[in-house]
């Protein structure tokens, strides 16, 4: 019986290990040191904000595991030998293995600056960050966050839920304009500050001060003083592959694999936000450290294993995120820098709802942003996949959005915004 | 905000204390003249008056006292009648809790209006400026911070206590509602303004429900700003409760119609088929035969036509009075519920199992009805007792209610309701309704099967791309409120419902 190994317990090597059960007989082991269990990481904002306990991030009862013969080791692997088919536990076990798949996910990048050691300087990606949030942010009133992405917005809200006043530090001159088309980042920078966040844009974290205690006290951001109890380092996620440095298996930024997700060694395998995709699909990333991407890889790669090879083929791009109470869904191709004249844009008065439609010159759609307005995603990619044109799109836009019942349509708006348009360029 | 939280809440403390003081304030003194106002039956009311006659120079300080006694006297009396086989003299009708409505001496007959102001209208007016200084300046959004922080919502001790109360309270109310003979009395300038009669114990649960299914209703229109499915089927169940359940029934009663409420259908409805009930209907006229059809039509008609086209959150979750308490009162508890296979498991086996027990005693109801047996009739009987006491009180009520803070605000529909049990039956296998998953973007996270109350784990289907499709789902669509990446919608629609969407 072949002897699957998989380090990382996150939705890519539990997605993985599910999918080979089904497929196959293999003896199935999970190493993570992070949890005993699978649980949402997306959730660990739930958790510090009270709407859910921790035990409702776990997607599997804890019998699970057991019926399913998918065997689950709380350790963490020191040493690999790809030679032997070996790993090194801390504990001072070794586990050998036939196949292996590293699926260790991602880290915290670093800040450096003077005085970051300083207590009370977190980041936000591990279960154990959680703990230390609750334990840095007992009863204090001020915390700043430097970083303006999806943790950092994510980290933002979960201090103001607790009453605890925030100052987000962003580099740009509005919230996630790296991702972002300028109208879309200036309504979500607005909302922002609607909920009472200070967001401080164009600013830089310089220096953190610490008082004799070694706790932080306050920071210095382009030239001023911010006074704050708790600080959020927030500026992104690098793959967390450090334990294989050294090692033969080959890495640029991440793990690299070819369209099988096999590495250069033989029988090892990468998924998810460690692995580096050599040469990355059309309009995708070498590093995509989303959700459905792991969960794709993970499912990809145990057909692989069990002998129906296939290739990781995530088809046409979509993400989702939530800013504070707006939801945000995109599909498709919606660069930062999007040429307004292939783009159709509507927003509302109250600066909720948000549609961006982006076309080619042939008026064909190439991508969705919504804001505050759900759209089906299989509508979504069958359009942009067969090249639906804008005027089309926007007949049948009562069929791609996917609001509750009782919601009201948007058609009628966009149908508007693109008459103006169209009169416009006329 | 917070300053006026903190007065509303002090409010809602004051009215509560207030009412609970004047559960103890009073005492209780029966004179000839509520036993003259209270039995109609002449020869009954010879009997008792005679019998009981030591009783009117006492003042008691609790009614459960004076309704012991009452009951000693009145028991020797009819044990000397079952001695001697005089079975017709033999009083069957228990007149103690009308009686001692009436025997109550104390400030809340003195100065009513005053006391019901400072209990309830205290209560209700903290309670109001709670719901508003919480929820009043909130954005449109999803508001569950603190949650699982906050004892009471957690099923931490505060939830012990709530409980403990509903619990105390529901098995006074079925039970024992002497206890509870105050609080009645409270109520009775309200009963006389709406039907000229003075409150009976059902008349109290009735405004009491009625009161907190508007006010935390209130709450949760608030609570779902911007949300127009959640807002109007709130709104839906808030007028069903009023109307159809609250004024209809008194309004019938008071021009000498017999009670019904409209909107309550058989098997929840559980003795619309007991002899008392046809025989009551036969004997109204035309009101009485046109319940009867209509109760018929409910179950013949609407049930499968509406489930079959919305699902059973035509009924559940936008008219049904126990559904119109959970997801108003019932809200801040819907994460307590249980989302293990195990309690899935049980589910199924408990609410079927009632739903068979139900159709049992409704069978033989009817099967007396029409055949004087004895033997059937007896049957029936003992069957509608236990069913009452079991399901109708002990179930529905006790453990429906009583354990909102504990189990979840949905214990007795997702367990004990037969009528769910139909609808769910109907729901799961010919029904256009569904909850879709939107393709790959769910991210697991949990929010659904957390705050769904029926405690279906919403996020197993999710995760795969697959479409719910499951009998206890009510459809109060909570879900795909929470679902912060917009995954799951609430649709009828007549493609294939056991659809999987996941784009891989």
């Amino acid at each position: 019986m072949k002897k699957v190994v998989i380090i990382g317990n996150g939705v890519a090597g539990i997605t993985a290990a599910r999918h080979i059960r089904k497929l196959s007989e293999c003896d199935i082991t999970i190493v993570s040191a992070e949890s005993h269990y699978f649980y949402s990481r997306t959730a660990l904002m739930y958790i510090y904000m009270g709407h859910m306990r921790f035990k409702d991030t776990k997607p599997y009862e804890d019998w699970f595991w057991k019926k399913n013969r998918i065997n689950l080791v709380y350790d963490y692997v020191q040493a690999t030998d790809f030679q032997d088919k070996k790993l090194q536990l801390l504990s001072g076990g070794a586990l050998h293995y036939d196949v292996l798949i590293l699926a260790t996910g991602s880290k915290p990048r670093p800040y450096n600056c003077p005085g970051i050691d300083a207590e009370g300087v977190r980041s936000l990606y591990f279960l154990q960050d959680l703990d230390k949030i609750e334990q840095d942010t007992k009863k204090i009133t001020r915390a700043a966050v430097v970083g303006g992405g999806l943790i950092g917005i994510e980290l933002a809200e979960m201090l103001h839920s607790r009453g605890i006043g925030v100052d987000f530090l962003i580099r740009e001159q509005s919230f996630w304009k790296n991702v972002l088309p300028a109208a879309e980042s200036e309504l979500v920078s607005r909302h922002i500050e609607r909920n009472g966040i200070q967001l401080h844009r164009n600013t830089t974290l310089e220096e953190v001060n610490k008082d004799e205690k070694q706790r932080i006290k306050g920071i210095l951001a382009n030239g001023n003083e911010i006074p704050c109890e708790f600080l959020g380092i927030t500026i992104g996620v690098t793959p967390n592959i450090g334990f294989l440095d050294g090692s033969a298996v080959q890495m640029n930024r991440g793990i690299l694999v070819n369209e099988y997700l096999e590495t250069n060694i033989e029988d090892v395998y990468a998924i998810g936000d460690c692995a580096e995709m050599a040469q990355p699909p059309e309009n995708r990333k070498s590093i995509e450290a989303v959700w459905y991407t792991a969960r794709m890889m993970g499912e990809t790669v145990a057909h692989t294993i069990c002998g129906r090879k296939k290739a990781y083929n995530p088809g046409v791009w979509f993400n989702s995120a939530k800013f504070f109470h707006l939801e945000y869904q995109t599909y498709g191709v919606v660069n930062s820098d999007v040429n307004e004249e292939q783009s159709l844009y509507w927003e509302n008065d109250k600066g909720n709802k948000a549609i961006r439609v982006v076309f080619d010159q042939n008026h064909k759609i190439l991508g969705f942003n919504a804001i505050g307005v759900r759209l089906r995603h299989e509508v979504a990619e069958r359009w942009i996949k067969g090249g639906v044109s804008i005027n089309e799109g926007i007949l049948q836009f009562d069929v791609i959005q996917f609001d509750p019942e009782f919601y009201p349509a948007l058609k009628p708006n966009l149908m508007n915004q693109l008459n103006k348009k169209v009169a416009l360029t006329n | 905000m917070h300053n006026y939280k903190n007065i509303a809440l002090s409010l809602v403390w004051i009215g509560f204390g207030l009412f609970l003081l004047l559960f103890f304030v009073g005492t209780y003194q029966l004179k000839p003249a509520h036993v003259a106002s209270v039995i109609k039956d002449q020869a009954n009311q010879e009997l008792i008056d005679s019998k009981i006659s030591k009783l009117y120079q006492k003042t008691y300080k609790f009614p459960a006292q004076l309704a012991g006694e009452y009951k000693a006297h009145i028991d020797q009396l009819n044990e000397n009648f079952k001695q001697q086989e005089q079975w017709d003299q033999v009083i069957w009708t228990d007149y103690s809790l009308p009686l001692i409505l009436q025997a109550y001496q104390g400030p809340i007959v003195q100065y009513p209006w005053l006391c019901i102001l400072f209990s309830l209208g205290v209560m209700m007016l903290g309670a109001l400026l709670f719901v508003f200084s919480t929820f009043g300046s909130k954005m449109a959004g999803i508001h569950h911070d603190k949650i699982f922080q906050k004892s009471i919502s957690r099923g931490g001790w505060l939830g012990v206590i709530l409980g403990s109360f509903l619990i105390l309270f529901y098995m006074a109310l079925y039970w024992q509602p002497v206890y509870l003979a105050s609080w009645i009395v409270l109520l009775n300038p309200i009963s006389k303004f709406f039907s000229g009669q003075p409150a009976s114990q059902w008349f109290m649960y009735g405004f009491f429900y009625t009161i907190a299914v508007l006010v935390m209703g209130l709450r949760m229109q608030l609570k779902y700003k911007g949300n127009r499915y959640q807002q109007l089927r709130t709104s839906s169940v808030m007028f069903f409760q009023l109307i159809f359940a609250f004024l209809l029934p008194e309004i019938l009663a008071s021009f000498n119609q017999p009670w019904y409420d409209f909107k309550n259908i058989w098997p929840l409805d559980y003795d619309f088929f007991y002899a008392w009930n046809l025989n009551q209907l036969r004997s109204s006229g035309f009101m009485g035969i046109f319940i009867l059809v209509w109760g018929l039509a409910l179950i013949i008609v609407a049930i499968p036509i509406f489930t079959y086209f919305y699902g059973k959150r035509w009924y559940c979750s936008w008219v049904c009075g126990c559904g119109g308490l959970a997801e108003t009162a019932g809200d801040p508890f819907r994460q307590l519920s249980n989302k293990s296979l195990k309690a899935w498991k049980i589910e199924r086996w408990l609410i079927n199992g009632v739903l068979v027990f139900a159709v049992v005693v409704t069978a033989f109801a009817l099967v007396s009805y029409f055949n004087e047996h004895a033997f059937v009739k007896n049957y029936s009987a003992s069957l509608q007792k236990w069913y009452g006491f079991f399901i109708g009180a002990a179930f529905s009520g006790v453990v429906g209610t009583g354990f909102y803070p504990l189990m979840g605000n949905r214990v007795w529909c997702r367990f004990g309701c037969p009528l769910a049990a139909i609808l769910g039956i109907i729901q799961r296998f010919k029904s256009r309704f569904r909850i879709t998953t939107n393709g790959g973007q769910c991210i697991s996270c949990g929010n659904c099967s957390t705050y769904c109350e029926m405690g279906i784990d919403v996020r197993m289907y999710a995760q795969k791309g697959e479409n719910i499709v499951r009998a206890s789902c009510v459809g109060c669509g909570v879900c795909a409120s929470v679902c912060p990446r917009g995954v799951l919608k609430l649709e009828n629609n007549t493609e294939e419902r056991f659809k999987t969407n996941k784009q891989t």
